[in-house]
């Protein structure tokens, strides 16, 4: 393929994919002229002087990070031991595990959420946040479980073994050399599942109840107002989150230099010696 | 990864134990829920609009739901077709060189790939409205290069308007699937030997025919990993449709969710579920074998 025809491809995909990025900044520095933010008219810094003045947006937003922060983490740690189990031992039923975590990554969100309420319904318990972190911590765990089992594989194991057999005890073992191994991977799936919890709408929507969620208040509102207020917690969700991506994979290199320094001046010593 | 059973007894019970937790969250949360809606799509509501249901192996359920909800099924699923071509032939040349020709920016390419994920997916949707709205930017920009009237031909616009037109909401699907076609792609491409398109070079294969003969056959299990990703969210999705679409392209999604949460017709619902979970579920199956599972979850 030629050199133009695939630059002129990625201009288009980056093109498409950062167009309504584009618009969510830029409108968060707009006036509406109404109560919908949707067309622009001129700029102003008002909204971010005051990005909390619609409390129930603020609320939603709030109810919607603090319910993310507790999926990702009983996804990020089921997901995690599932994993590490995974990539570790050789244990029977192991292929129908795997097959459930795929059937799980895939299964469309309409289809969970449709079964939960089903359930919820049936067994007649009250939905509200306590349903919402049952779904949300679900499809994170998928997630969860295959990314870190595939940054698990990479993974030269023999360290632990090594301890072992010098004799350094398993929760010493598993601080000093199995946590720093799978930390990068585990919180890189945490990162993920937080985010894909802050985004949902469809199983939400399902799940919810009367509790509302930061999407939810948004398609809630969507027929009377979008709030300027709106673009702004977006776009703050996304330079948080930008932020944290290049702060972790700062970090990883940091985390992984530090491993390579003693390979080297092994690899050192035996040229020497 | 050798993974060997170091000391014998003991610790053989670990594996068992680690996954356990894990294992008992996807039953109760997974699968009892998905054998519950087998057992409601068998059952009779026994008043209308009641939520109290009674199993009577009652299998109209489905023909009822297939028939009332037929074009709507095929609606989506030739939505979701269609965004997942249109995802392919965008993302297949920017995995490519992303993959290729990256250097050292590749990194930087990957992580711009997901940032706009990062962002609320309804925000974003509400965002393309602004972006196709009948004063838009992207209407005006048509309209200068004096391509509004082809388009009308074509039916990708209609009546003067994108916004709630079916092309807007394969517009919509293709952008959310986009990234999902890339990653995936991106991680097969960098599996290939280099070692191998050397040998093609050696043997004095032009670029064209390194490309059919090596690369993209060696793509192929990431190119599948990429259509599944995008295909099956694309086909149940609701979203879309609800905010870029108009009432005569709504998708399955919005059906299911009218059936439940405003009809209470939840033996309907449940059928629906069930015929469009095993229609997705069967095309996972079939391609299982020749996917490339590490890929599904990017780099």
């Amino acid at each position: 393929m030629s050199r133009l025809v695939l630059r002129c491809c990625l201009l288009l995909g980056y093109g498409l994919l950062f167009a309504p990025i584009a618009v969510i900044v830029l409108f968060s520095f707009n006036d509406p002229a109404g109560r919908f933010n949707l067309v622009w008219r001129q700029p102003t810094a008002a909204n971010w002087l005051d990005p909390l003045s619609d409390p129930g947006l603020t609320g939603a937003f709030i109810t919607s990070l603090l319910l993310a922060l507790a999926a990702s983490a009983v996804a990020t740690v089921l997901g995690s031991l599932m994993a590490y189990a995974l990539v570790r031992y050789r244990c029977r039923g192991e292929r129908v595990v795997n097959l459930l975590l795929v059937l799980l990554l895939t299964t469309p969100e309409v289809v969970m959420g449709v079964s939960l309420l089903n359930l919820f319904v049936q067994l007649g318990v009250q939905r509200g946040l306590g349903t919402l972190l049952v779904s949300h911590s679900l499809f994170c765990l998928s997630f969860v479980a295959l990314t870190v089992k595939a940054r698990l594989g990479g993974i030269d194991w023999n360290l632990e073994d090594a301890a072992m057999d010098l004799g350094a005890r398993p929760g010493r073992v598993f601080r000093l050399i199995t946590l720093p191994r799978i930390l990068p991977g585990v919180l890189a799936a945490a990162l993920l599942s937080f985010s894909l919890s802050l985004d949902d709408v469809i199983v939400s929507s399902f799940t919810a109840g009367e509790a509302v969620t930061f999407p939810l208040y948004i398609a809630g509102a969507f027929q009377r107002e979008i709030s300027p207020q709106i673009h702004v917690l977006a776009t703050m969700v996304l330079v948080a989150s930008v932020a944290m991506l290049a702060a972790g994979s700062l970090r990883q290199l940091g985390v992984s230099s530090r491993f390579r320094a003693p390979a080297s001046f092994a690899r050192g010593s035996g040229s020497s010696g | 990864m050798p993974a060997l059973p170091r000391s014998p007894g003991a610790r053989r019970w670990a594996p068992y134990a680690l996954l356990a937790p894990g294992l008992l969250w996807m039953a109760l949360f997974f699968l009892l829920p998905l054998a519950a809606l087998v057992r409601m799509s068998l059952s009779e509501q026994t008043q209308r609009f009641s939520l109290d249901a009674m199993f009577t192996g009652r299998v109209a359920n489905y023909t009822e739901v297939l028939v009332q909800y037929g074009p709507v099924l095929w609606r989506s699923l030739a939505f979701a077709g269609v965004a997942t071509l249109l995802c392919g032939l965008i993302g297949y040349p920017m995995a490519y060189a992303i993959s290729r020709q990256g250097g050292r920016w590749q990194p930087l390419l990957l992580g711009l790939v997901v940032v706009p994920f990062f962002t609320s997916y309804l925000v974003r949707t509400i965002a393309w409205t602004t972006l196709l709205a009948d004063q838009g930017p992207v209407l005006a920009l048509l309209s200068w290069l004096g391509l509004v009237s082809p388009l009308e031909r074509l039916g990708l616009v209609v009546e003067g308007r994108i916004l709630n037109t079916a092309a807007a909401v394969i517009g919509g699907l293709t952008y959310n699937g986009l990234p999902f076609m890339v990653l995936p792609l991106v991680v097969s491409l960098e599996k290939i030997d280099p070692r191998l398109l050397e040998a093609a070079a050696d043997l004095h294969a032009r670029g064209g025919r390194t490309f059919r003969r090596v690369i993209w056959p060696l793509s192929l299990p990431g190119l599948l990993a990429g259509v599944l990703l995008t295909f099956i969210p694309a086909a149940g999705d609701l979203v879309n449709a609800q905010y870029l679409g108009g009432p005569g392209n709504r998708m399955i999604g919005n059906s299911l969710q009218n059936l439940l949460l405003v009809q209470n017709r939840y033996p309907a619902a449940a059928a629906l579920g069930v015929v469009l979970m095993v229609m997705l579920s069967l095309l996972l199956v079939l391609s299982l074998g020749k996917l490339d599972r590490d890929s599904l979850t990017g780099p």
